[in-house]
């Protein structure tokens, strides 16, 4: 590891992914507790990815993600109590308790949703880009998605798209090398360098360690440069590992319980909190303040949404139509 | 007043539209090659690629594009050749288009006009002769325009473009040479207001696109035999227009429901249900529905033309209901 950035970039990386962490760790209690319900998908392992990129954008950049989308939505600046409530069903919830775990929006932070039908997010991508090109603004998309996505046809298509009329997509794979339960090796042709199919769309790609979060922000910042320059699309893969199963309701029965080690997996955030430690850009007692004020944020999103109030009946019949 | 075909309503509508720069048109062929049906034709030339855009073949991404230009505040017309294709892309018309407004609970809104072409007549056989306005009338989020004239066309399409919803316009390929005067001044047409294409006080026919007309034949016939009948022209599916309906039928007390899709799971089926609950006591007998035949659509002209209404189909039956 090595990096070019300050004290307070390198701490707010660790705060940030620290909060993902924690912010997951406390859905799945209040999972265990019945108090969030539905289909849940932690990101705890893959907070690198949204950290490290977003940090490399501007606030008027578009995000849009899948259903693992807590990360992506408290990195790109969504509030830790909106999100918490609508995970638990409230009324004060980014959607009024009417969109859940799989579905956060922050249209103040262009923050464009989580999207739950795999590779669905593709092509709206591709929109939220156009727009940007039929404006003649220089501001760009993340598209995320996961290894799953990229054997339906809406990536095929997007990625065609977005290179044949030049839009200014980042597709942003998070392979953690399994599709819900079935790893990229039996699903996929290429499955651990995905990013070789970007060239059969004359698209630039890499890839990456996605568990490194100076490497992430690194690579994603040179690439939103030249993106910014040129308008056309790239295609990152950040390889990276899922700790915990597919959703909640998953006891990860298909991969043994010591393939992280195997393949040697480092924690995201052991590993910069090392370094920084290691170079002595921050002491004990600077982590100790860190992870205090992380802990009272989770408590108070957690307070917050619990004793926020269900929505009324009423909501049932709201927004359906403009 | 002028008069025009129902190809140059849509096109008087579209070019309306363009006049807005939030507003550009994408879809297959609709540039270069003027159209699959050429509504389009000369559009290329007149506003130019960067609003007129012709897309691959990839009606998921062409829709969903839509969708997210619609996102970041834009107000594209997307083109599906056809109703049939639409399929390929029903994951962002139902899972996306029609669901992010209210799974954002607000927060976002999508103003995307869909502009599509169906029915069958044309002996194009079974998967490019298919009818699903029903399909998606029956999801909350979208709303279903099907004109049967170029009045109704033009008047619902300003409509459809000040919405700010998903919209799937549906044009039925055998009317795009449908005649029909349309007014000089401005005029729009709201949703779920039925119209009635012809006053009558003994039965009662409700129809949209194409059968629209197979209505007024069996009208006109009906009239020949001494009966008036009403024809309604539902003209939007979602939301369709229960009252005009249930009035006529309170005052007809028959009624018969023309589609051109399958009877089976048909929109007519909604209809129908709908009157006898609420209008069962007016009712002289079973209220009778005529749909497509439930088959693939064959081919070959004479099998296909048996699988369409046709106005002898509806008299009959009205006979078979109600012995008329």
């Amino acid at each position: 590891m090595e990096s070019t950035l300050n004290k307070q970039q390198l701490a707010e990386f660790y705060r940030q992914m620290l909060l993902i962490r924690r912010f997951e760790e406390a859905c799945g209690r209040l999972y265990m507790q019945g108090k969030i319900r539905g289909f849940l998908h932690l990101y705890i392992g893959e907070e690198a990815i949204a950290v490290g990129t977003m940090a490399a954008l501007r606030p008027d950049d578009y995000v849009i993600g899948h259903y693992r989308d807590h990360g992506h939505a408290i990195a790109k600046g969504m509030d830790t109590k909106i999100a918490m409530a609508e995970l638990c069903g409230k009324a004060t919830g980014s959607s009024g308790g009417k969109g859940g775990s799989m579905h956060l929006f922050d249209s103040k932070k262009h923050f464009m949703g989580g999207h739950a039908i795999v590779a669905g997010q593709m092509p709206i991508a591709a929109g939220l880009a156009l727009a940007s090109k039929y404006r003649k603004e220089d501001r760009i998309t993340v598209c995320f998605f996961g290894d799953g996505a990229v054997n339906q046809g809406e990536f095929h298509e997007t990625l065609n798209l977005a290179s044949v009329w030049k839009l200014p997509v980042l597709f942003l794979l998070e392979n953690n090398l399994y599709g819900m339960g079935t790893h990229v090796d039996r699903s996929r042709a290429g499955g651990r360098h995905i990013y070789e199919a970007a060239a059969a769309y004359d698209i630039p790609g890499v890839q990456i360690n996605g568990m490194d979060v100076l490497g992430m922000n690194e690579c994603v910042s040179e690439t939103v440069k030249s993106m910014r320059k040129d308008g056309g699309p790239r295609f990152i893969e950040a390889m990276c590992y899922r700790y915990r199963g597919h959703s909640m309701a998953d006891p990860t029965m298909y991969r043994e319980r010591d393939e992280a080690e195997e393949l040697g997996i480092k924690d995201p955030i052991e590993s910069l909190k090392n370094f920084m430690l290691q170079f002595e850009i921050v002491d004990d007692g600077e982590l100790a303040e860190i992870n205090a004020k992380v802990e009272a944020e989770i408590s108070d999103a957690v307070q917050f949404a619990e004793d926020s109030p269900t929505p009324d009946l009423d909501a049932m019949y709201r927004n359906v139509y403009a | 007043m002028a008069e025009m075909i129902l190809r140059e309503a849509v096109a008087k509508g579209l070019r309306e539209a363009l006049e807005d720069d939030r507003v550009f048109i994408m879809g297959e062929d609709i540039g270069a090659y003027g159209g699959a049906y050429a509504v389009t034709r000369g559009f290329l030339d007149e506003f130019g690629p960067e609003r007129v855009m012709d897309t691959p073949i990839s009606e998921s991404v062409i829709v969903g594009a839509g969708v997210g230009s619609a996102l970041a505040g834009l107000k594209p017309i997307v083109e599906l050749m056809t109703i049939n294709f639409s399929l390929v892309a029903i994951d962002q018309i139902v899972n996306h288009a029609a669901k992010l407004r209210y799974m954002s609970d607000g927060q976002f809104t999508v103003p995307l006009v869909i502009r599509t072409v169906t029915g069958g007549g044309g002996q194009l056989a079974a998967t490019h002769s298919q009818s699903f306005e029903n399909w998606y009338a029956s999801v909350p989020g979208l709303k279903v325009v099907v004109p049967a004239t170029p009045y109704d066309a033009l008047g619902l399409f300003r409509t459809a473009m000040k919405d700010g919803n998903p919209i799937l316009f549906a044009e039925h390929s055998l009317l795009y040479g449908m005649r029909g005067d349309v007014p000089d001044d401005w005029y729009e047409i709201p949703f779920g207001k039925a119209d009635i294409k012809r006053s009558g006080d003994d039965v009662t026919i409700v129809a949209y696109s194409r059968m629209t007309h197979i209505a007024l034949q069996a009208a006109a016939m009906l009239e020949e035999r001494g009966r008036q009948a009403e024809v309604i022209d539902l003209r939007t599916l979602r939301p369709w227009d229960k009252d005009t309906v249930l009035q006529s039928v309170r005052k007809t007390n028959r009624v018969v429901v023309v589609e051109e899709t399958w009877r089976t799971g048909g929109f007519s089926g909604e209809v129908a249900s709908t009157i006898q609950e609420e209008a069962f006591d007016d009712l002289d007998g079973p209220v009778a529905r005529v749909g497509g035949v439930d088959v693939p659509a064959p081919y070959n002209g004479m099998l296909e033309a048996a699988t369409i209404p046709t106005a002898e189909r509806v008299l009959q039956a009205l006979n078979d209901s109600y012995g008329i």
